[in-house]
C-alpha cells in the first residue's frame, strides 16, 4: 500500500475516533457533577487583586473582593 | 558575558555589512543594512555598559515594561496601518494616486500587503503580545519568566515588522497572502515566536495560582498554533543565501491548500483565539463581574480549536481542489457558527444584571460593540463558505467587507477597549484623561465600520451579479471595466468610512498621550504579585 493510502486509512479510522472521543470527553468533563463550585472559583480568580492596600496581609485584611456572583450557572 | 555579547554583535554587524554589499537584490541589501545598523547600535549600547555595576532589577512585582512598550507600539502601528488602508482605498477610487514617481514602490500592489500586515501582525500582534503578557502575570500571580527574554520578544517582533514592511515596498514577497515575507524574515519570526512561547509557558509553569484561567488557554492555543502554521506554510528553499528569492516546497494545489489552511487559521487562531483571550479577561474585569458561564467558556475553547483547523478549504471552492475537501471545509465552517455564537453570548451575558453599564461606561460600550461585530462576522463567514453563496461572493468586494467587519469591528474595537483599560493602569493614572473622547472614538469607529461594510456589501453583490449576467445568446453582458466604473461611488464611501475609523484612532492616541502626561495619579497602585489564598 502506498504511503498516502496508508495514512489516509489511519486518519479515517483510529485518529478520527481518538480525536472525537477526546473532544467529547473534554465537554463531558466540563459538565461533570461538582464542577460548578470550581468553575465559580475560577471565574472569580481575576478579581483577587481588586482590593488595594492589603497586599499579602490577608490575615489582617479581607483580600477577597466583594463580588455579588450574578451568574449562578458558572 | 558582556564580551561574548559584544563579539556576537560585532560578528553579526560585519556579516550583515558583507551581505549588504554582495546582495543580489535591493530588498536583501536594504534588509542587511537594517540588520547591520541594529547590531551596530546594540554593540555601542553594550560597549558603554561594559564592566559597569548593573543595578539588580526589582523582580518582586510584575514585569510591565514590555507591556507598556507593547501598548505604545499597538497604538503606533494601528494608526500607521489605518493610514495606509485609507490611502489604498483612495487609490482604488482615484487611480491617479498611484503616482508615476512612486511607481514600483508605493502603488496599490505594493502597499496592499503593507496595509494587511501592518494591521494584522503589527497592530494586532503587538496588542496580543502586550495583553497576553499582562493577563498571564495577573492570572498566574507570577512575574514573566525568562528575565529579559520578554524584551527580546518585543524588540525582535518590531524588527520582524520593519523587515516585512520594507520588503513589501521593495518587492520582496513569496506571494502567499498574509505570509508574504521571504525566507530569512520567516526564520527570524520563528526564533522570536519560540521565545514568546517560552516566556508565556514559563510564566504559566511557575504560577502560584492552581487554576489556569481560560484566557490563558486561548492565548496558548494562539501561540502554539501560529507557530505550527507559520513553519509549515513557509517551508521554502532560498535560491541563494545572498538573495531574498525562495522557492516553495509544496507545488500546485497542495501549495494552495497549505496556504489556506494557514490563511484561515491565521484568522481562527491569531484574530479569533488570541483576541478571545483578551475578551475573557478584559470584559469581565471592566464589567466588574465574572464571566457569564465558565463552563461555556471551556466548551467554547475546545469546540473552537477542534473545528477551526478544518475550515480552510472553503477558500478554494471551484478550483483544482477536490470537491470532498471543499465540502469538508464548508461543513466545518457552518458548524463553527455554534462555538462562535456561544462565545459571543458568553461575553455579552457577562453584563447580565448590569446592562446600564453600556450607557454609563464607554469602554464597556466598545467591548459590547466588538462582540456584536464578532457575532455578525462569524455569522456572515459560514454563509459565505457555502459553495452556492461563494460562487457569487468570491473574488468580489463582499469578501473585503466581511473581513473588515471582523477586523475593524471585532479585533479593532476590542483592542481599543483593552488600550483604554490598560493605559491608566500601566502608567498609574486614576482613569483615562477624557471620557468624552472615548465616546467620540466609539461613534467615529462604529459609523466608519458601518459605512465600510455596507458599501462593500452593495458593491460586492452588484459586482458578482454583473460578472455572471448573460444575455439571451449566452454572452456576458458586462466587461470587467464596466464593474470597475459602477463601483466608484461605493469606493468613495468606503474610503470615507476608513477615514472616520482613522480619525477615531487618532483621537485615542491623543487621549492616551494626555492620560500619561496629565491625568491625576492613581492612589496606591498595587503592582505586587498576589496569589489567591
Amino acid at each position: 500500500m502506498d504511503t498516502y493510502s496508508l495514512f489516509r486509512q489511519i486518519a479515517d479510522s483510529w485518529v478520527l475516533l481518538a480525536l472525537f472521543v477526546f473532544f467529547i470527553s473534554c465537554i463531558l468533563w466540563a459538565w461533570r457533577p461538582g464542577s460548578r463550585a470550581q468553575h465559580q472559583e475560577a471565574s472569580a480568580l481575576i478579581f483577587r487583586d481588586e482590593k488595594t492596600g492589603c497586599a499579602r496581609e490577608c490575615a489582617t485584611c479581607d483580600c477577597k473582593p466583594k463580588l455579588d456572583m450574578p451568574h449562578d450557572n458558572a | 558575558m558582556d564580551y561574548v555579547k559584544l563579539a556576537i554583535l560585532a560578528a553579526v554587524a560585519l556579516l550583515a555589512a558583507i551581505a549588504a554589499n554582495l546582495g543580489h537584490d535591493l530588498a536583501y541589501s536594504v534588509h542587511a543594512l537594517i540588520i547591520m545598523l541594529v547590531a551596530g547600535g546594540l554593540f555601542l549600547w553594550q560597549v558603554r555598559r561594559v564592566d559597569e555595576v548593573h543595578a539588580v532589577p526589582d523582580t518582586s512585582g510584575y514585569m510591565d515594561g514590555p507591556v507598556r512598550y507593547g501598548v505604545v507600539a499597538t497604538a503606533f502601528w494601528g494608526v500607521t496601518g489605518f493610514l495606509v488602508g485609507v490611502f489604498i482605498a483612495l487609490q482604488l477610487a482615484f487611480p491617479v494616486l498611484n503616482f508615476d514617481w512612486s511607481e514600483g514602490m508605493a502603488n496599490f500592489g505594493r502597499l496592499r500587503p503593507l496595509h494587511t500586515s501592518a494591521v494584522v501582525f503589527a497592530f494586532g500582534g503587538n496588542a496580543l503580545i502586550a495583553t497576553s503578557f499582562y493577563v498571564v502575570q495577573r492570572t498566574s500571580a507570577a512575574r514573566l519568566w525568562g528575565g529579559n527574554m520578554a524584551w527580546f520578544v518585543f524588540w525582535g517582533y518590531q524588527l520582524f515588522i520593519v523587515l516585512a514592511a520594507t520588503g513589501y515596498l521593495l518587492g520582496s514577497t513569496q506571494s502567499k497572502e498574509y505570509a508574504e515575507p521571504e525566507w530569512y524574515v520567516d526564520i527570524w519570526l520563528t526564533v522570536v515566536w519560540l521565545a514568546y512561547l517560552a516566556v508565556f509557558l514559563g510564566t504559566i509553569i511557575r504560577r502560584r495560582e492552581p487554576h489556569i484561567y481560560v484566557a490563558n488557554w486561548f492565548f496558548l492555543a494562539f501561540i502554539v498554533t501560529v507557530a505550527m502554521l507559520h513553519v509549515v506554510n513557509n517551508i521554502s528553499i532560498p535560491v541563494s543565501l545572498l538573495g531574498s528569492k525562495s522557492v516553495q516546497v509544496f507545488a500546485g494545489v497542495q501549495d494552495a491548500m497549505v496556504q489556506w489552511w494557514y490563511g484561515h487559521n491565521a484568522v481562527g487562531f491569531f484574530l479569533t483565539a488570541g483576541f478571545l483571550g483578551m475578551m475573557y479577561y478584559f470584559v469581565p474585569k471592566q464589567a466588574g463581574r465574572p464571566v457569564y458561564s465558565y463552563k461555556l467558556s471551556i466548551i467554547h475553547f475546545w469546540a473552537l480549536i477542534f473545528l477551526y483547523i478544518w475550515a480552510g478549504p472553503h477558500h478554494l471552492h471551484y478550483t483544482a481542489l477536490p470537491d470532498w475537501a471543499g465540502t469538508l471545509g464548508m461543513v466545518f465552517s457552518i458548524v463553527l457558527w455554534m462555538p462562535s455564537w456561544g462565545g459571543m453570548i458568553n461575553g455579552l451575558m457577562t453584563l447580565e444584571g448590569a446592562w446600564d453599564k453600556i450607557r454609563t461606561d464607554p469602554i464597556i460600550r466598545i467591548f459590547v460593540a466588538s462582540l456584536a461585530f464578532y457575532g455578525m462576522s462569524t455569522f456572515e463567514g459560514p454563509v459565505m463558505s457555502i459553495r452556492a453563496v461563494n460562487s457569487l461572493s468570491h473574488y468580489t468586494d463582499w469578501t473585503i467587507g466581511h473581513v473588515h467587519s471582523g477586523a475593524l469591528g471585532w479585533n479593532g474595537l476590542i483592542t481599543f477597549g483593552c488600550l483604554y483599560f490598560l493605559t491608566p493602569r500601566l502608567w498609574g493614572r486614576a482613569k483615562m484623561y477624557s471620557e468624552a473622547a472615548i465616546n467620540w472614538h466609539f461613534w467615529l469607529a462604529t459609523i466608519g465600520i458601518v459605512l465600510y461594510a455596507a458599501s462593500m456589501w452593495v458593491t460586492g453583490i452588484m459586482e458578482g451579479l454583473m460578472w455572471r449576467e448573460v444575455d439571451a445568446n449566452g454572452f456576458l453582458v458586462n466587461s470587467f471595466a464596466d464593474t470597475v466604473a459602477a463601483k466608484f461611488p461605493m469606493y468613495v464611501v468606503r474610503a470615507a468610512g476608513g477615514g472616520l475609523y482613522l480619525a477615531g484612532a487618532l483621537l485615542m492616541v491623543w487621549n492616551m498621550w494626555m492620560t500619561v502626561r496629565a491625568a491625576p495619579a492613581r492612589e496606591g497602585a498595587p503592582n505586587d504579585a498576589i496569589p489567591a489564598e
